[in-house]
């Protein structure tokens, strides 16, 4: 799927064309990628999903972690589809239950990604999903996490890329796999 | 009106669903018997459980979108959407939608929060699902409903996991059929 422009599955066009662009959002510069037009269309947000479980299935994956919000979407369809755990990584106070935390940097200051304790064990091997990379500092808050329980991060995987941003470098020498370049 | 009651009694897939949430006393704060379903998106049966008892429910009735609640609804919607063939609708707090938006506002226990929705996401009479984890007072499954209903969308039912003991009993939130799996877990300790 990234990279590999001349086997590029035929599906991969029919989603990027579904793919929202929203100039100036959340402030003026930005292009945001929107894919709630993805879910929108059954059989593009369906294509998404079977893209991601055909890599996976067979990589015997037992948890998969999605960064609140948006890899919500995502993250448990693929989850239910290989036959893993499904993990929500949240912004700060919404788990219930005991977490650990791990800091990122934002533009202006940092933010917090929380995991429950207990939801992963040692010698789990990892998938994160998320919508979209741009920085990667969410993405490697949650390799970070995962692998402080002991789990094994198998990859990351997002819908979109934004390969200028570089991302992909400051993801821990884990690989990147991405459906859509946005440049 | 609750699953049990309604062609799913003695079904051994609700005790396993039931099962799986995880009570968590004092949270957000003290008197709160928090239902977390995390634990239920950890036990992979239970989950794929959850969905198809709404998918077999909802997979012959005509659904063409299933609006959940940000963010625990986007849990559970996106996979029945996909399942049942519609389209999914994210129903989400202030400023997160990119495009022009609808709102509502709803009630807490202090103050008002609000619901957006894309406008155009949801056309006129198509048939709706809404989905949430759980349904407390049913205020943000009202708020849910005003947004689709204003886009002349016809909200077949309302949704949840989890009902809390306001809503046994009613079979219906402002005129519109509300389904529930299971009772909160646990609460019977501290009665």
């Amino acid at each position: 799927m990234s990279g590999n422009k001349e086997e590029e599955d035929p599906r991969i066009h029919g989603i990027k064309t579904k793919i929202r662009v929203v100039p100036d959002f959340p402030k003026k510069g930005i292009m945001f990628q929107d894919i709630t037009t993805v879910l929108l269309d059954p059989k593009a947000f369906k294509d998404t999903i079977d893209l991601f479980v055909e890599r996976y299935r067979d990589k015997n994956i037992s948890v998969v972690a999605g960064i609140e919000a948006r890899g919500f979407l995502f993250g448990p369809p693929i989850a239910l589809a290989i036959g893993a755990k499904f993990v929500p990584l949240r912004k700060p106070k919404k788990l219930p239950g005991e977490t650990i935390f791990e800091e990122y940097e934002l533009e202006y200051g940092n933010d917090r990604l929380e995991m429950h304790i207990g939801a992963v064990e040692a010698g789990d091997r990892a998938l994160v999903v998320d919508d979209l990379i741009a920085t990667g500092g969410t993405l490697c808050a949650a390799i970070n996490l995962l692998e402080r329980v002991g789990a094994e991060v198998v990859e990351c995987a997002c819908v979109i890329e934004l390969p200028e941003l570089q991302g992909r470098q400051r993801l821990k020498g884990k690989p990147l796999c991405m459906l859509v370049e946005y440049r | 009106m609750f699953a049990a009651e309604n062609g799913l009694k003695g079904d051994p897939r609700l005790e396993a669903i039931s099962a799986a949430i995880r009570v968590v006393p004092n949270f957000p704060k003290k008197g709160i018997m928090f239902q977390d379903i995390t634990t239920l998106l950890l036990d992979r049966k239970a989950f794929k459980h959850t969905i198809d008892i709404f998918v077999d429910r909802y997979k012959d009735m005509q659904i063409s979108v299933v609006a959940g609640v940000e963010a625990r609804g986007f849990l559970f919607g996106p996979s029945i959407a996909l399942a049942i063939g519609a389209k999914f609708v994210p129903l989400r707090k202030p400023g997160k939608l990119p495009g022009k938006v609808i709102s509502e506002s709803y009630e807490l226990e202090y103050g008002h929060d609000r619901l957006e929705m894309h406008v155009g996401a949801v056309e006129p009479r198509e048939r709706v699902i809404i989905i949430d984890d759980l349904v407390a007072t049913g205020g943000t499954l009202s708020a849910a409903m005003s947004l689709l209903e204003s886009q002349g969308a016809e909200v077949v039912e309302c949704a949840c996991v989890i009902g809390l003991p306001e809503v046994k009993g009613q079979h219906k939130l402002k005129g519109k059929p509300l389904y529930v799996l299971v009772e909160p877990s646990g609460l019977d300790e501290f009665c």
